[in-house]
């Protein structure tokens, strides 16, 4: 990384002499820069490509699961309930830019809610706020120094978040229908009676097994796929870059690291798009047990 | 592989979920819920709340303005229309007045010249009446004075005589009107 950051300002000052010189120029910059790399860190000569292994953490202080993650869980939830207790405090009708920006969040998760939900969403506004901040401020702990670690790549932070929507449409539908829901859930309006043994264990798997599972895997999976993948660029793009008597490989390295920032700019979009994903189902779902048969 | 497995029988891999994660998952995301249910939403939704009604307000308020304009513009086009149709009746019954006074001044002036014309012609006739009437009773007279001038002098002598008739025609032109005077 730090000879990329040397190299783009020498190309800019040679503009104009000819290209030849400045990939001279570059290529000394470029080498001159692995080897200080090199004698920063120390040649490295081996690398582990990074595994499951890499997810599992030690509990610290002699506590077996007080770890990382839970950590990271700990310092989001802390972080969003000040964000959104500062925020909703003192109001104004006519908002500060603080409050536009809170507004502005808080907007476009009820628009959600209210295209999703319709008539009476506004009670499921503040679930589908607490969703959609941990799973997004979480998932961006991934791409944030210091932690580098998305909280959702552990599967049963997953499954927790899945199974709080499964509860939240489930007990909606039937506080609205009462056992009605069941009828609802199951026996999709129009079919014809004589379908209905088949449709009914299907609506139930799909209603009450697929729902959660593809949810809590859907999330997890994306989180999960992208931190191995910026691990892999990271990780092996530094080891490439400090291997030991190959040129080749340090030059490689730098192209690594490159593209693990590439990589990390696509982990914020997924991030970003993986919450939005994951708090519009759980919108729809809860649309589809407090709305009319579907 | 951990102490805290959930389904130990079945390898699932990275799925394998953990009882501590899971609880603390729910946990965080149930108090979470909670704390922005009792204290972050209603205090949006009231702020929106008050916002819509004060947007309300000012629209009503600028309906009402609008409406208050819509009549006094209204009122004042009636007026308007009014005071046009007055005006123009105005000038409609004064060009009526003037035709008419027109017409009655040239009935008064063909009256007044009918009347001096007849008035006129009467002096004529009566002019004439007592002409004719003044000459019927001198033209005897002055015939006899005629022939007795034409008798007295030569009744032969034709070159006399016709200067005779000539003299007394030149008396006679200049005799009625001395006479008329005379008699006035």
């Amino acid at each position: 990384m730090s000879s990329a950051q040397t190299t783009v300002p020498a190309q800019r000052e040679r503009k104009g002499t000819s290209p030849a010189l400045i990939a001279v120029l570059v290529i000394v910059v470029w080498i001159a820069a692995t080897k200080a790399s090199q004698l920063l860190t120390g040649a490295t000569s081996s690398w582990e490509s990074p595994s499951t292994e890499d997810f599992q953490f030690e509990g610290w202080f002699g506590i077996g699961w007080f770890n990382k993650p839970l950590l990271l869980a700990l310092v989001a939830f802390i972080g969003i309930l000040v964000f959104w207790l500062l925020a909703s405090r003192n109001l104004k009708v006519v908002p500060t830019k603080a409050q536009f920006f809170a507004e502005y969040v808080y907007n476009f998760v009820r628009t959600i809610g209210r295209d999703m939900i319709g008539p009476g969403y506004r009670r499921f506004v503040p679930y589908l706020l607490t969703v959609f901040c941990f799973v997004l401020v979480s998932n961006w702990f991934g791409e944030t120094f210091l932690f580098m670690f998305p909280t959702f790549s552990r599967v049963s932070y997953a499954y927790a978040a899945a199974i709080c929507t499964f509860a939240a449409y489930v007990v909606s539908g039937f506080k609205q229908h009462g056992l009605g829901y069941l009828k609802v859930a199951l026996v999709p309006s129009g079919v014809p009676i004589w379908l209905t043994p088949v449709i009914i264990p299907l609506e139930f798997i799909s209603a009450f097994i697929t729902r959660p599972l593809t949810l809590s895997v859907r999330l997890f999976a994306n989180m999960f796929a992208g931190h191995m993948s910026i691990m892999v660029f990271v990780g092996g793009g530094a080891a490439l870059l400090t291997w030991a008597h190959n040129a080749f490989y340090n030059v490689t390295g730098v192209v690594a690291l490159l593209f693990g920032m590439v990589m990390l700019c696509l982990e914020l979009f997924i991030g970003f798009l993986q919450a939005y994903i994951f708090t519009m189902l759980t919108a729809q779902y809860i649309g589809s047990s407090v709305g009319e048969a579907h | 592989m951990t102490p805290f497995e959930l389904v130990p029988l079945l390898d699932l891999g990275p799925l394998l979920p953990e009882l501590p994660e899971f609880l603390a998952g729910l946990a965080l995301l149930a108090v979470m819920w909670l704390i922005v249910a009792k204290m972050v939403a209603p205090r949006f939704e009231e702020l929106y709340e008050r916002r819509a009604e004060e947007i309300e307000g000012g629209i009503r308020h600028a309906e009402r303005v609008q409406a208050e304009a819509d009549a006094a513009r209204a009122e004042y086009q009636k007026q308007l229309d009014q005071v046009r149709a007055e005006s123009s009746r105005a000038r409609d019954e004064a060009r009526e007045r003037g035709d008419q006074i027109i017409a009655e001044a040239k009935e008064r002036a063909a009256q007044e010249q009918a009347r001096m014309i007849a008035e006129a012609r009467a002096q004529i006739a009566v002019e004439r009446e007592i002409a004719m009437a003044e000459l019927r009773s001198q033209v005897g007279v002055l015939a006899t004075t005629l022939a007795g001038r034409i008798l007295s002098e030569s009744l032969t002598d034709d070159e006399r005589a016709r200067h005779t008739v000539d003299r007394f025609l030149a008396e006679l032109e200049t005799q009625p009107v001395r006479a008329l005077d005379a008699e006035e």
